[in-house]
């Protein structure tokens, strides 16, 4: 599967579009990694266990429009967008979305 | 009393540790720059001349979340009884900004060119501090990573 943020992929060409795919996920983080950082917003700097929780979240969001692309028989997926919205306190959404294609 | 202490204790770790933290990673960040100097990132998608070969072409992202501290967190509050420019929350952002495309541009490794730059920032966890102030922040950097052919 290749994924661009383009509109097309360079050095391919596309023959085929199968429309807009998406994968989301809401993710709430646990009370040990909400402790550590109550402590980190004391002397600021990178929370560590909030970026890998984020990173794993945005991971399975596409792989679930990956595995959606395959279902339509695409091998790529172009134009892709990343969201980020906070649906409630201490939970995100984290939604990607692009068209799915097939190149040649 | 007692309230105070903590507040003086509170404020003092988050300055020394703040900025010793903050000019830490400026150091980094701008020799990690220097040394990706080579593979630049550009917002434009048709950046690539006609005739280029190109080998690969993949999505590469880089994300980062970064928390402010207790000092400048009070001095952001004052800042908001004069208004004007919150210097202490430009770091914070920068800082978060930088580090993600460092990142994604590690990912993309031996490619030549990143095209179509697009950086994400959203507000996360509002948990550690009741009032209504940024706690955390993350800042998302992705875009297309391409391979030319060697020529």
């Amino acid at each position: 599967m290749i994924l661009t943020n383009i509109e097309t992929i360079p050095g391919k060409e596309i023959v085929e579009h199968f429309g807009i795919v998406s994968g989301s996920t809401v993710r709430a983080k646990h009370i040990g990694r909400d402790i550590m950082a109550g402590l980190k917003n004391i002397v600021g700097g990178e929370l560590k266990g909030y970026t890998e929780l984020l990173q794993d979240s945005r991971r399975q969001a596409m792989e679930r429009m990956i595995k959606q692309a395959e279902e339509f028989g695409a091998n790529a997926v172009i134009n892709i967008r990343f969201a980020t919205s906070s649906v409630t306190q201490g939970a995100s959404e984290l939604f990607v979305y692009g068209t799915a294609v097939r190149v040649v | 009393m007692q309230d105070l202490i903590v507040f003086v204790v509170l404020l003092s770790l988050g300055y020394f540790a703040g900025s010793v933290a903050e000019s830490r990673h400026y150091r980094s960040i701008k020799r990690r720059e220097r040394e990706l100097l080579n593979l630049p990132a550009v917002t434009a998608a048709d950046f690539l001349d006609e005739g280029a070969e190109v080998v690969d072409a993949r999505l590469v992202h880089g994300s980062v979340v970064i928390s402010i501290d207790y000092f400048k967190r009070i001095l952001a509050g004052l800042r908001n009884l004069f208004g004007g420019e919150v210097n202490s929350y430009l770091t914070l952002i920068d800082r978060a900004r930088r580090e993600a495309v460092l990142r994604m541009k590690e990912e993309a490794g031996g490619a030549d060119v990143i095209l179509n730059l697009r950086i994400e920032t959203s507000v996360i966890g509002r948990n550690a501090d009741r009032r209504k102030t940024v706690g955390s922040i993350e800042v998302m950097a992705y875009g297309t990573a391409v391979t030319l052919k060697r020529g």
